[in-house]
């Protein structure tokens, strides 16, 4: 039985200069690459499925599946491609991972790049965060520097560049095929999918693109095995995550503990809900996810027991409300978000987020009409699953869960005489 | 290249417009970097710098304004010495970011991306709503040229801003010691020279390391690794 915290990804984080190379391989940083190198590429692909790594992006893909699908000796160049463009509200582990501890990504790419015969790999990162981009660019040149990356890495035969990317300020980028584009120079739309990208991924050749905590899982799993890796989580879904609680609690912050924690034990450590005032929803992994309640607080944190109590993991980015805060101002909010950021690619959610907006915004003016949370729901099932891409159906979580646990408070907003209700109240 | 362009963008521009492509298997992936690269000399955007871009990658003007306007960072009106930033997404707004941007407007006398003082004079400012800036643990938070202030207030951001606006730095919560829009858009561009200092700036907030200082109060950890794991065999192929 693990701990209730169990520190992998954010042990180095508390160690003094944690950011250099020095403290890096101090704290056996490099040795995984070093045992890596020495085995057959198709050995670290075989680990990575048998240790049951999951896709720390959202969505959950078995990471060792997705290396496995690229095609090998096609005589075309393949590409790893760190998806660190992290926006999704609620969300804000990887950036503090790549502030603290960058060789950990890097060395978890080099690894990867070459169980999947990749020479080339960049880190898309999100444009707004400079200081992380600073790290990640200073983490590569000492890695050249040292050996770890260049021609003939460590007299393995094996060579990988490595590029730090700055985006320029799209969510949409998050999705992996929009993420390509934008990295090829053009405007972050996604792709028509198939072909995906294990075949036609970055200048349509086999890519592989990950998460920025997968990825830095990876050299763990190298120096302590897959049985290793399963101590930790559920069956299904094994290892540690790194939970961000946000919000209405005393200690917010980081806590990497075993898949399947429970919010009622998270809070625990966390110290409760700030002021003693109680919960009232959360998110369990971004507002893409829909909501939960205080009747969820025992919902095993993991990619089925989320999915079973009706919502999913996704970024395990826990966005904490307590009882001052209006439902429909938040759904209010994160749909303007949405719009803001639909990419005007297809019309089911270029328009219909547009309309969304229109709608919650009046209703929360207090000019709601009795109609209004059927027109909601209406406009939901016309982008929900008839988007070109997952932020059309993430657009809906928020409304749809909204409504199906609060709508009272939607339906007291159509009643003129209720208008308190209106504004965040904090 | 017309000769107005030749005066905005020098020799040291073209070098390092070079440099990005340099960076790529395929050129054209110097696009995004080398719109920081040109926001970084003239504060944003300018139909030279599109111009510019579309030349250095053998572009239209048309196929880099495309890009241009659909990105958030790239200002195609002249940026104040500093950008402010302040997360207005949910959670944030809720624990007081809208308030916030409320006063910061309301000092300011401005809206959403528009600019306090003559663009680029000292002590401008341009001021934004943002949506989530990935530091949800630490809101509301908002930033200058992208550097982060944390757990902020009304009356903190007021001011940060009016600081800002005598001249003077205050330092990130977490980030280098602040400079100006353009020196960050160099550095989102990927150039960095001589700011290795920079590196030092601040980055573990108590809320980002409360989870591993918990583990190590209790004694907490994950469970320890065998001394040799061992792959597992080479699959056979199918």
């Amino acid at each position: 039985m693990a701990n209730p915290l169990t520190p992998v990804l954010t042990k180095r984080w508390t160690e003094p200069r944690s950011w250099t190379i020095e403290t890096y391989e101090r704290t056996d940083g490099y040795t995984a690459l070093r045992k890596a190198l020495k085995a057959h590429p198709d050995q670290l692909i075989q680990q990575c499925k048998d240790s049951g790594l999951r896709g720390r992006g959202g969505a959950g893909f078995p990471t060792g599946m997705k290396w496995g699908f690229i095609p090998q000796g096609d005589g075309k160049p393949h590409y790893l491609v760190i998806n660190a463009d992290e926006g999704e509200p609620g969300t804000c582990k990887d950036i503090p991972l790549m502030m603290a501890d960058p060789h950990s990504l890097i060395e978890g790419i080099i690894i990867t790049s070459y169980a999947i015969r990749a020479n080339f790999a960049a880190i898309y990162v999100r444009g707004e965060v400079l200081h992380c981009i600073r790290r990640l660019n200073a983490a590569v040149r000492e890695a050249y520097a040292k050996g770890y990356l260049g021609r003939n890495i460590l007299d393995s035969g094996f060579d990988l560049d490595v590029v730090v990317h700055a985006g320029a300020g799209a969510y949409i980028c998050g999705e992996e095929t929009a993420l390509l584009d934008s990295l090829e120079g053009r405007r972050g739309q996604p792709r028509l999918k198939p072909p995906f990208p294990a075949t036609a991924g970055l200048y349509a050749a086999p890519t592989v693109v990950n998460n920025v905590e997968t990825i830095a899982s990876v050299p763990f799993i190298v120096n302590g095995g897959a049985d290793w890796f399963r101590e930790m989580g559920r069956e299904r879904s094994p290892g540690p995550k790194i939970f961000s609680l946000s919000g209405h609690v005393t200690r917010p912050g980081q806590y990497e503990a075993p898949m399947g924690t429970t919010l009622r034990e998270l809070l625990d450590m966390a110290g409760g809900m700030k002021d003693g005032i109680p919960l009232k929803f959360w998110t369990p992994g971004g507002s893409s996810t829909p909501l939960f309640t205080a009747e969820h607080l025992d919902v095993p944190l993991d990619f089925e027991g989320a999915a079973e109590a009706g919502s999913m993991l996704g970024t395990t980015a826990l966005q904490i409300f307590n009882e001052t805060v209006s439902v429909p101002w938040a759904v209010m909010k994160w749909t303007e978000f949405y719009k803001h950021e639909s990419c005007g690619k297809c019309t089911p959610c270029r328009e219909g987020t547009y309309w969304l907006v229109q709608i919650l915004q009046r209703m929360v003016r207090g000019e709601g009409t009795a109609g209004d949370i059927d027109t909601l729901l209406d406009v939901c099932d016309n982008i929900l699953g008839r988007s070109f891409c997952a932020l059309g159906d993430g657009a809906v979580s928020p409304i749809t869960s909204g409504i199906k646990y609060f709508k009272d408070e939607f339906l007291a907003l159509c009643d003129q005489n209720s208008k308190a209700l209106a504004g965040a109240n904090a | 290249m017309t000769q107005a362009q030749e005066t905005v963008f020098e020799q040291d521009t073209v070098d390092k417009a070079r440099a990005i492509m340099a960076r790529y298997p395929q050129a054209r992936s110097a696009l995004l970097p080398m719109l920081h690269l040109v926001q970084s000399v003239e504060g944003y955007v300018s139909q030279a710098g599109i111009r510019f871009c579309a030349g250095q990658l053998d572009l239209t003007e048309a196929e880099v304004s495309a890009v241009a306007t659909f990105y958030t960072m790239y200002k195609r009106r002249p940026c104040g010495e500093h950008l402010v930033s302040v997360c207005t997404n949910t959670l944030c707004a809720a624990l007081g970011g809208d308030a916030i941007y409320a006063k910061l407007k309301d000092h300011l006398k401005v809206g959403h991306e528009e600019t306090a003082g003559e663009p680029g004079t000292p002590g401008s400012i341009t001021l934004e709503h943002a949506e989530c800036l990935a530091a949800c643990d630490l809101g509301p938070v908002l930033q200058v040229n992208y550097e982060f202030y944390d757990n902020q207030t009304p009356d903190t951001a007021l001011e940060l801003v009016k600081a800002l606006q005598n001249g003077e730095k205050p330092a990130p919560t977490r980030g280098a010691p602040l400079t100006d829009f353009k020196q960050a858009e160099l550095q989102l561009a990927g150039f960095f020279e001589g700011r290795d200092a920079d590196l030092d700036g601040p980055s573990a907030a108590a809320e980002t390391l409360r989870g591993a200082r918990l583990a190590q109060e209790k004694g907490w950890d994950a469970p320890a690794m065998p001394e040799n794991a061992e792959f597992p065999p080479i699959p056979e192929k199918k």
